[in-house]
């Protein structure tokens, strides 16, 4: 038994790779990590990935955003110290909504873009200072590398597999 | 090959005919003479018995109308100005339901001084105000409007349409000079909608001749004496302007715009379908040319066309972004009506290549159009409301009191809707979401143009009725007609286009 051993077939063209990724699902090999150069259009499809919910979380960012802005403007402007300014009515929000529309926008895309884009560093773990994960330096230039974990006495079956997939390079790693 | 369903083609006609009874009826039941106006006010103040609510509308009437003309009377310049200012806080404070006595009475009181100043500024001359003449003047004032009211409504119903074509013309042409890859195989179906242009201009073009012949009197700057110091009609303001407000120049730069827009749809349809019996692509680039050269003399067109028809029924008012402001509603309204038919023409089985990709993709362009046309709705509005200055403020002053439910009801069928709708990637890719968002961003832009012209032309005397919606149903049925016609004319697949392929496969 020796579950923590893993396969890195590598690869060097994103076509081929995407066939070796549609074969090692139809063979019920379990992919633990694709590492890519750059996005290979199609691939998260190819591997069952589920869809990012990050539009959503954005929409609910910009709303937060636009409510922040109306209860700020609200709050100052009509509520705490309701000034004539140059004659715009300040009796109410809404009729001097027009001259606060401006900021009420601005604040929305602020929250949408600035709180999607944190939750993305915190949802993939990525941060100053934060230890690369890459278990390849040529995965960053020009190759492609399927990780797929060793969980049975398996591993020659695996290996003769990968080298059928055209992969460059299969490689056995006991991971720590 | 399309075959034009007879099913439709009845509809079409039940439509037209329909729609036809309608204007009929509109332009009979309009009244003659001021006797018969007198008889309908009467009725209307037997109908709102005892209060004051009708004789203070009446007033608003005529103030919208004529707070512009004060500034010509040179002589009264200074005493108006301050209760113009006056005026023109109170009304926007108005805006508001503010459930406040003394602020109710200071709207009455500035909208009384408003019709003093009215009446002294008409009658001149005259020193003593007659009572009797001011209700004269006040009958042959609601007696225009109820006149005019058939003939806006056909007017709108006729330049919305037109445009609508025209939007899908513009759109084709940025689509060539793009190349864009997704498209090509709607083309045959923008062409087909845009072959409405030829026919619509030839309605539209007859109607600005009647206009111009004094059949109706949509256009205020055509009165008889406006430009004549000393008559009755004078309007020192409109005189400065006949260099560019007169009836010839006005029908001559129309019918350059028409041609030149019927010309690029005839050539560039000519040459697409050249192009599919053709062995190189000379017709293609032929095509990319002319159309970039027609999206130069289309974006210099547009924007004197929206002087010329739309902006000119206020011919006291002015707006920089104006031009550009009728562009993104009828450009949205056009691409609108692409997907309509695309989504209609794929459910019977006519366009093979279009798939669901092609749909999201309008479907993204109609809501980021949307998106924009609020932009300028809202620039246009904003920096006018934020200025307050009275010449320019008049404007939205009468949508706001006269128009209130449709002028901020379009926002929410032309933004608030659409947004929230079409910003989900898997609602745009489906059908009924796609025709209930078309049906409703089509209806939000059609009392878009609604908004501009009757408050100029029937002020008060708005409702959309018998008039607006004949008109409305006899130029749908009209379009439906013309432009299934037109898709019955050619194949729906242009053959050697260079992008088709790729268009073919097209998938996001």
């Amino acid at each position: 038994m020796s579950s923590n051993k893993v396969i890195y077939a590598i690869y060097n063209d994103d076509d081929v790779l995407m066939d070796a990724v549609k074969q090692t699902r139809a063979a019920h090999h379990h992919i633990e990590e694709i590492f890519t150069p750059f996005p290979v259009h199609g691939l998260d499809k190819a591997m069952g990935l589920e869809p990012t919910r990050l539009a959503i979380c954005s929409f609910i960012y910009g709303l937060i955003g636009l409510a922040f802005a109306t209860w700020m403007m609200n709050n100052i402007m009509i509520v705490d110290w309701p000034q004539d300014i140059g004659g715009k009515p300040s009796f109410s929000y809404i009729e001097n909504m027009p001259s606060f529309v401006p900021i009420m926008f601005e604040m929305t895309v602020f929250f949408a873009a600035h709180l999607m884009v944190i939750t993305f560093y915190m949802r993939s773990k990525l941060w100053p200072f934060k230890q690369a994960e890459n278990p390849d330096v040529r995965t960053t230039d020009d190759h492609f590398l399927m990780e797929v974990a060793v969980n049975n006495n398996n591993e020659e079956e695996l290996i003769a597999f990968f080298q059928n997939t055209g992969a460059v390079e299969v490689k056995v790693i006991e991971k720590h | 090959m399309y075959t034009f369903s007879s099913r439709l083609k009845t509809f079409a006609i039940i439509l037209m005919v329909l729609g036809a009874l309608g204007i009929v009826y509109g332009f009979y039941m309009a009244p003659k003479t001021t006797a018969d106006v007198e008889a309908i006010l009467e009725k209307e103040a037997a109908e709102h018995h005892g209060s004051h609510a009708a004789t203070e509308t009446h007033n608003t009437a005529t103030e919208t109308h004529t707070t512009t003309k004060e500034q010509t009377e040179t002589g009264h310049h200074a005493t108006n100005d301050a209760t113009m200012a006056d005026t023109v806080h109170a009304d926007t404070i108005a805006i508001t339901p503010v459930a406040d006595t003394h602020h109710d009475a200071q709207v009455v009181t500035s909208v009384a001084k408003t019709s003093d100043i009215t009446t002294s500024t008409k009658a001149v001359g005259h020193e003593v105000h007659d009572a009797h003449a001011d209700h004269e003047k006040h009958l042959n004032h609601v007696l225009h409007q109820l006149q005019n009211k058939p003939w806006a409504a056909l007017y709108v119903a006729c330049i919305f349409m037109m445009l609508i074509a025209l939007g899908v013309l513009a759109f084709y042409a940025i689509q060539q000079v793009s190349q864009a890859g997704w498209s090509p195989v709607l083309f045959r179906v923008m062409q087909g909608i845009s072959s409405y242009l030829p026919v619509g201009s030839v309605i539209f073009f007859i109607l600005l001749v009647l206009s111009g012949l004094h059949f109706n009197h949509l256009f205020v700057w055509m009165n008889e004496g406006v430009d004549v110091i000393g008559h009755e009609n004078y309007d020192a303001l409109v005189a400065g302007k006949t260099g560019y407000l007169n009836v010839p120049a006005w029908l001559i730069r129309a019918a350059i715009f028409l041609i030149g827009w019927n010309l690029y749809h005839y050539f560039s349809k000519r040459n697409c379908l050249l192009q599919d019996d053709a062995t190189d692509n000379l017709y293609y680039k032929k095509n990319f040319n002319i159309s970039a050269a027609f999206l130069v003399f289309f974006i210099v067109t547009e924007s004197i066309m929206s002087w010329d028809w739309i902006m000119s029924v206020d011919p006291h008012w002015f707006s920089t972004l104006f031009g550009w402001y009728v562009f993104a509603s009828f450009f949205v309204s056009g691409i609108t009506v692409i997907a309509l038919v695309a989504v209609y023409m794929k459910s019977r089985g006519y366009l093979e290549f279009v798939n669901t990709s092609h749909i999201h993709d309008l479907a993204k362009f109609i809501f980021g159009m949307s998106i924009f046309w609020t932009y300028l709705w809202f620039s246009q509005f904003m920096l006018i409301w934020y200025s307050n200055i009275p010449e320019e403020v008049t404007y939205f002053i009468t949508r706001i009191e006269d128009y209130n439910l449709p002028f901020f009801g379009m926002l929410v069928l032309n933004f608030v809707f659409p947004v929230l709708i079409l910003i989900n990637t898997d609602f745009k890719r489906l059908t009924w979401i796609i025709v209930m968002a078309g049906i409703i961003i089509l209806s939000g832009h059609y009392i878009d143009f609604y908004n501009m012209i009757m408050p100029a032309t029937v002020g008060d005397r708005w409702f959309i009725g018998v008039s607006e919606i004949g008109s409305l149903m006899f130029f749908i049925g009209l379009f439906i007609m013309v432009v299934f016609t037109a898709l019955t004319k050619s194949p729906l697949l242009p053959k050697r286009n260079p992008l088709i392929e790729e268009s073919k496969h097209f998938h996001y």
